[in-house]
Parts: structure tokens; C-alpha cells; sequence
């Protein structure tokens, strides 16, 4: 018998989300493990760094990588994986495009240390000490370098595929595996899930007014219980990105009631998710007086790169604050 | 901050008014700042805030979008839906550290040569006054890439 293609998965900045959406596949994985060998697995195999140096280069067939990278660790981790593997995977919204760590290119390194190690209302440190790998040298430990900013994975390593979702779900994952192991390999760079916008697999669709959708507000979601579940979610004033995103994921925030967020990225072609979905929500507002639609944005957007950004701050155009020099 | 600074300005001028404008400015023999680089596009409801945004990251110091008047659009509506972007961009790029002032709208009719003008040149000055934006030099290489 040949031998079963090797496989290996690995873990940047992220939550821990995505290797549960490995273990969601359920029954399915079996199908999976049944043609192939997982060679390296942090989160539930015992195999250690030095047994992927050992590999030849190339001999892994294909790596999942989720998170996003922010520590010189990771970068080492992934730059090692991709040697040693033919395709590299990102998985997820984080090695996709950054994801929610992304968030933190919207502060500076310090601030985030001043907070966590030293204002936080839960942090005894009267030595205001700081996490670096110095400071561990001194005591006799490894640290990594936590780098200035998060990276999406493409902007460390080539990627050769992407599989969005926050998580993936497991349709998505379970199609892409099988696509990979076909041997039918599609266009380098593909996003592996649907081509089109949310909104075509979307159930409410059907709930959308011919004449388009026009909104005075734009709530801001607190109660999922006062939401119609009946009814286009735009419609009653929730900020749905749903018509900018890419679909694939059976709309299922949408099915609880619950506006897209934008986990799966943009459409092909979209430079920057943020500014589609920017510029997407303007355009419904009705309004046409300037003071009123501040009013109306005041009050609906007081955050706009949370909302527009919340998944893909480190790929769009400006990828982090400006922090002026002093 | 250097001395002899010139900002770099991107004017995106719709085709029926603004563009029109600089037009009669153009054949008048209007004096004007020499920082504007004009890119024409049939209606400011064109106007995708990406093209705003990838101005910015590819070395404009200030983006001028102009549009013809409320009520005057020649697509019936399209300025409102530019005027509508366009706040809430300002909203977006002071949130990225940019500074709100290096955005402006202005509505500016086929006639108008001498407003627009007028807005250039002033344009021109607060750009002065504020500095080079010099975004992609403050970037680390890594974010250079585009999609």
C-alpha cells in the first residue's frame, strides 16, 4: 500500500476555536484519518518541533495554520512549516486576514503592555515588570519577541489556499480537505468556500424590498430577543455586512438572529473588506442632510473599525494606526 | 518638517461639474496651486471609499473629492450617496490617526471655476500646514503588499 499523504496543523495568535472546528467535523474526521497521516498536531498529538525538523523538505503534503502571528516564535514555527510542506493553509479568519488579535494593530505595543502588566484593575506589579525575552534571559527562561504588530499569515509566508470562518464550519472544512486530496488543485490563492455574497444563501433574503433597503437607524445589537427573525435583518436597522461578505457558511449567525460580522472576508476582487462594508452601509442611510446623517452615524458607528474591520484590520490598506513620531 | 514641502493632492472630480470646472479654469487661464492631480470619474457617487483610502497609503497627502451640488447631480442622486461615504470616511480615517482636514468634499458647478480655485489653494495650505502624510514610508515592508 502507498503511503497515506502527511498532514500537520499548527497554531498562531489564536483562540483555540479553530482546532475545536477540527474536532466539530465529528464522524467526518474519520473519513479524513482514514487517508491521511497527521504528523504534527500541538493541541492533541505529542510530536515536538525537532520531529518536524527532521522531515525532508516538501515531504508534508499540506499544513493548517490558524492564527494570526505576532510573536517571533510563531514566525519561526510557520517559516519552518513551510519548508517543509508542499501547501500551506491558512485556516481561518485569523491566518485569513488577521482576524480579532488584528484588532491590536489599532493600539501600540506599549499601551497594550502598560495595561496588561501594569493599570489593569487586576494587576499587582509593583516592579512594573515587562514581559521580554531579556528580561527572561535574566531569569533563566526563554521568551519570545512579541513584535510590533499582528500579521496576517500571508504576510510571513506564501499561503497557497484560505479557508475563512470564525471558526470555518465544518462543511467548509470537510469540502476543502476532500478538494485537497482529490489532487484537483484549484487557482493558487483561493479562498476555499463560496464565490458569491452572503446574501444569496441567506434565508431573508426573500424579505428584501424590491425598491431596496433604506435605513433612518442603525441600531446597535444588544437584544437578540426584541430581533424579528422573520425579517431582513438590514431592514430593522442591524448593521448585517452580510451583502460584502463571502458566503459559504449557511448564514448561520443569521439563522440566530444574529447580524454577519464579516468572518469570512471579502469577495474576490475587494482590495478592502472595511471599505466595502463602509461604503455599502452609507449608501442605505436615508438621508440626505448632512446633519442628520452625522446624527444617525454618531449614533449607530461610534466605532467604525470595530465594525468594518472587526476580522481584516492587518490586510486592509492601512493595515495599523499611524502612531505620530513625537 | 522640511521646508520647501509641496503636498500631494488627488482630486477626484465628477465629469459633469467639478471636472467641468477645472476645465474653465484651465482654459480661462486660471492661476492656481500646482499640488492637484486630477483623476476624472463619471459621478462623485462612484467615488469607492478604497479609492480614497488607496490614495492615502500610496502617497497623497490629501484627497479633494468633488461633486456637483445637492439637488444638481446629473444621476439624480449620486452626491448623496458620496456625501454619506464621505462622513462617514472622515469618521474611519481620524480613527486611524489621519487627520479628518487631509479629506474634503467640496460641490462645485460647471461655473465655478473660480471656487474651485479658491478650494485648491486653500486645500494646498492646510496640507502645508499639516505636513506630509508619507503613509507607505511609515509602514513596515510586510504591510506594502497589496491583495
Amino acid at each position: 500500500m502507498a503511503e497515506k499523504p502527511k498532514i500537520a496543523l499548527y497554531w498562531c495568535a489564536s483562540c483555540g476555536g479553530c482546532e475545536e472546528a477540527v474536532v466539530d467535523l465529528a464522524e467526518d474526521i474519520l473519513t479524513v484519518v482514514e487517508k491521511v497521516d497527521i504528523v504534527f498536531w500541538p493541541v492533541a498529538l505529542d510530536f515536538k518541533r525537532e520531529d518536524v525538523e527532521k522531515m525532508k523538505d516538501g515531504e508534508i503534503l499540506a499544513t493548517f495554520i490558524n492564527g494570526a502571528v505576532r510573536l517571533s516564535e510563531q514566525e519561526d514555527m510557520v517559516k519552518l512549516l513551510r519548508r517543509k510542506s508542499k501547501l500551506i493553509i491558512a485556516f481561518g479568519a485569523c491566518a485569513h486576514m488577521g482576524g480579532v488579535p488584528g484588532l491590536a494593530n489599532a493600539q501600540t505595543k506599549e499601551k497594550i503592555f502598560e495595561y496588561y502588566y501594569h493599570t489593569g484593575p487586576i494587576v499587582v506589579n509593583p516592579e512594573k515588570n515587562k514581559p521580554s525575552p531579556d528580561f527572561a534571559k535574566n531569569k533563566g527562561f526563554e521568551l519570545p519577541e512579541f513584535y510590533k504588530d499582528v500579521r496576517a499569515l500571508d504576510q510571513v509566508i506564501d499561503v497557497d489556499y484560505y479557508i475563512p470562518g470564525c471558526a470555518p464550519p465544518p462543511n467548509i472544512v470537510k469540502n476543502a480537505v476532500l478538494t485537497l486530496l482529490s489532487g484537483n488543485l484549484p487557482p493558487k490563492g483561493k479562498v476555499l468556500a463560496s464565490d458569491r455574497s452572503l446574501c444569496y444563501d441567506c434565508p431573508l433574503n426573500e424579505t428584501k424590498p424590491d425598491e431596496g433597503i433604506k435605513i433612518k437607524e442603525i441600531k446597535r445589537y444588544y437584544e437578540p430577543e426584541k430581533v424579528d427573525p422573520e425579517k431582513c435583518l438590514l431592514l430593522q436597522g442591524l448593521p448585517c455586512l452580510g451583502p460584502v461578505t463571502r458566503g459559504g457558511c449557511d448564514a448561520l449567525c443569521i439563522k440566530g438572529n444574529m447580524p454577519c460580522t464579516g468572518c469570512f472576508g471579502p469577495l474576490d476582487g475587494v482590495k478592502d473588506y472595511g471599505a466595502a462594508a463602509l461604503s455599502y452601509i452609507a449608501s442605505i442611510i436615508d438621508s440626505n442632510d448632512e446633519k442628520e446623517i452625522n446624527e444617525i452615524l454618531e449614533k449607530g458607528i461610534p466605532d467604525p473599525i470595530g465594525l468594518f474591520y472587526m476580522y481584516s484590520l492587518p490586510k486592509s490598506l492601512l493595515f495599523k494606526k499611524l502612531i505620530k513620531e513625537e | 518638517m522640511e521646508k520647501n514641502f509641496e503636498p500631494k493632492i488627488v482630486g477626484i472630480f465628477c465629469n459633469w461639474c467639478t471636472y467641468a470646472a477645472a476645465d474653465l479654469a484651465g482654459v480661462s487661464r486660471m492661476q492656481y496651486a500646482p499640488n492637484l492631480r486630477i483623476v476624472r470619474v463619471m459621478c462623485s457617487g462612484r467615488i469607492h471609499p478604497e479609492f480614497i483610502l488607496w490614495a492615502f497609503k500610496n502617497g497623497a497627502d490629501g484627497v479633494l473629492i468633488g461633486g456637483c451640488h445637492p439637488g444638481d447631480c446629473h444621476y439624480i442622486e449620486g452626491n448623496y450617496k458620496n456625501l454619506r461615504r464621505y462622513l462617514l470616511l472622515k469618521k474611519l480615517i481620524s480613527q486611524f490617526g489621519i487627520e479628518e482636514e487631509r479629506l474634503r468634499l467640496e460641490w462645485i458647478s460647471a461655473s465655478e471655476a473660480d471656487k474651485l480655485v479658491k478650494v485648491v489653494n486653500e486645500f494646498a495650505e492646510t496640507l502645508k500646514k499639516l505636513g506630509p502624510l508619507s503613509l507607505k514610508e511609515k509602514l513596515p515592508e510586510y504591510a506594502k503588499k497589496e491583495v
